[in-house]
């Protein structure tokens, strides 16, 4: 899938996933997608959870090899 | 203000001691309902950190000021990063040391009781999981029970209490923790024992367990005998030690019995268990006290911190034993299995020497509750 932004969030333990892909979403107008990438296991719970807290959609997840990569498309 | 680090065994006592306690669990929602820190002095309020990026303003007015706030995270990054934010708005907090990863890890040694010759009992309270291990000592030699993937904390106590660890025991094939059995006894040179019927598939060398069989550990002569008793797995075995204690495995808990299906046989398997406990268990003596390999919830544990019953107050109030009639016990039990236990096909084949996974691998499979009983 294309993205608009890649969020290289690899090596980064929980919170920091988090909040670099919030900060990263600011940065886009609505219906651009950011690719995430980052290989805190945790995260895949936790960017779920936030899509859905947040409203902002996430479009499809792959896990390649130990990194988990989301694509979040801005509400 | 300040902020703490509390680590495992901290919580652990204040949860013994029945200090109060508010735990801020900040994992998302999904995590916290599937298991959290529990217990009676324990109040929660679950907030995922990611909502409180913002700021934790709306968090102040819930926060009590007139007891522990345990910020609680997955691993603990984002717990520190909450208590900072609550320690700039003036709140004194503390975070849990190595979150609930290390939760999941600790262990809490509780006397049982001693035995002839200066030996002493000890049960290893796993809180986080509600696994329950063992260790007999006597006369300088130590025999473990049901010992989980932790195997520092056996091999230290066991050092502390100037022992050396020969026999290792398992009363069945675990599939809801990973068994630290065979990797103890290939550290420190001791023999594992296993049920034959249990290790059919299991790929390495192991000595079996055949009821009726003694050891002896220590220079005083303690029987440990095993018995027969299907019922969770086909092979599970229960152990009499010195006519006083009954570790019952994954057989009978304190407010519950053991679950049939882990191994797929649920039909197959429930009257063995049926027999085990209606036959064999009620021809033992009633002033045993059971030590089971799990407990459920915080009301199986005693004011000391440990879970264990005499076997003929379990057979007045464990609603598992006062069942009549088969059929019905058959139906209540196959009727009622909860969730299987997360990947508990991988722990299986984990602890048959099939799979190897790397310690982060085996923390992701043991995560979550267990969920050996039928309640």
């Amino acid at each position: 899938m294309k993205a608009d932004l890649v969020l290289n969030a690899k090596g980064l333990a929980c919170p920091m996933p988090i909040v670099k892909t919030k900060k990263a979403i600011h940065t886009l107008e609505p219906g651009q997608v950011l690719e995430v990438q980052a290989t805190d296991q945790g995260a895949k719970n936790d960017l779920t959870a936030w899509c859905k807290s947040t409203g902002n959609e996430l479009v499809d997840f792959t896990n390649q090899g130990d990194v988990l990569v989301f694509w979040i498309k801005k509400s | 203000m300040t902020v703490k680090a509390l680590a495992s065994g901290e919580v652990t006592k204040k949860i013994l001691h029945q200090e109060n306690v508010f735990v801020l669990d900040v994992r998302n929602e999904r995590d916290f309902k599937d298991w959290k820190i529990e217990g009676a002095s324990i109040t929660h309020h679950n907030v995922p950190y990611f909502e409180l990026l913002d700021g934790v303003e709306d968090l102040l007015p819930i926060l009590p000021n007139d007891q522990e706030v345990l910020v609680v995270c997955a691993k603990e990054g984002s717990s520190v990063m909450v208590a900072d934010m609550l320690s700039e708005a003036g709140r004194d907090v503390a975070y849990l040391k190595g979150g609930m990863k290390a939760w999941s890890e600790h262990l809490e040694p509780v006397k049982i009781g001693n035995v002839t010759g200066g030996g002493e009992l000890y049960q290893f309270v796993r809180m986080g999981k509600g696994c329950l291990s063992y260790m007999l000592l006597s006369q300088g030699e130590a025999a473990l029970f049901d010992a989980t993937r932790i195997i520092d904390v056996y091999i230290d106590f066991a050092q502390q209490k100037k022992a050396t660890i020969t026999h290792v025991f398992d009363t069945h094939l675990h599939a809801d923790h990973i068994s630290g059995g065979r990797a103890i006894a290939e550290k420190v040179n001791a023999t594992y024992h296993l049920p034959p019927k249990d290790a059919t598939d299991v790929l390495f060398n192991y000595e079996p367990l055949v009821e009726g069989q003694t050891y002896t550990i220590g220079s005083t002569t303690i029987a440990i005998q095993p018995l027969y008793s299907p019922g969770h797995t086909l092979g599970s075995t229960s152990f009499i030690i010195e006519n006083t204690y009954l570790l019952s495995g994954d057989i009978l808990f304190i407010d519950s019995i053991g679950r049939p299906d882990l191994a797929g046989k649920a039909e197959d398997w429930v009257g063995d268990l049926r027999e085990t406990l209606y036959e064999r268990y009620k021809a033992l003596a009633p002033s045993l006290i059971v030590l089971p390999a799990h407990f459920m919830i915080m009301e199986e544990m005693n004011e000391d911190g440990s879970i264990q019953k005499p076997l003929g107050q379990l057979f007045k109030e464990n609603h598992g034993l006062q069942v009549e009639n088969e059929l019905t016990f058959r139906q209540m039990v196959t009727n009622h299995l909860p969730p299987q236990p997360n990947a508990y096909q991988d722990i299986r084949e984990t602890n048959m020497g099939k799979q190897q996974p790397d310690e982060e691998q085996q923390r992701t499979m043991e995560i979550g509750p267990n969920r050996c009983a039928v309640r």
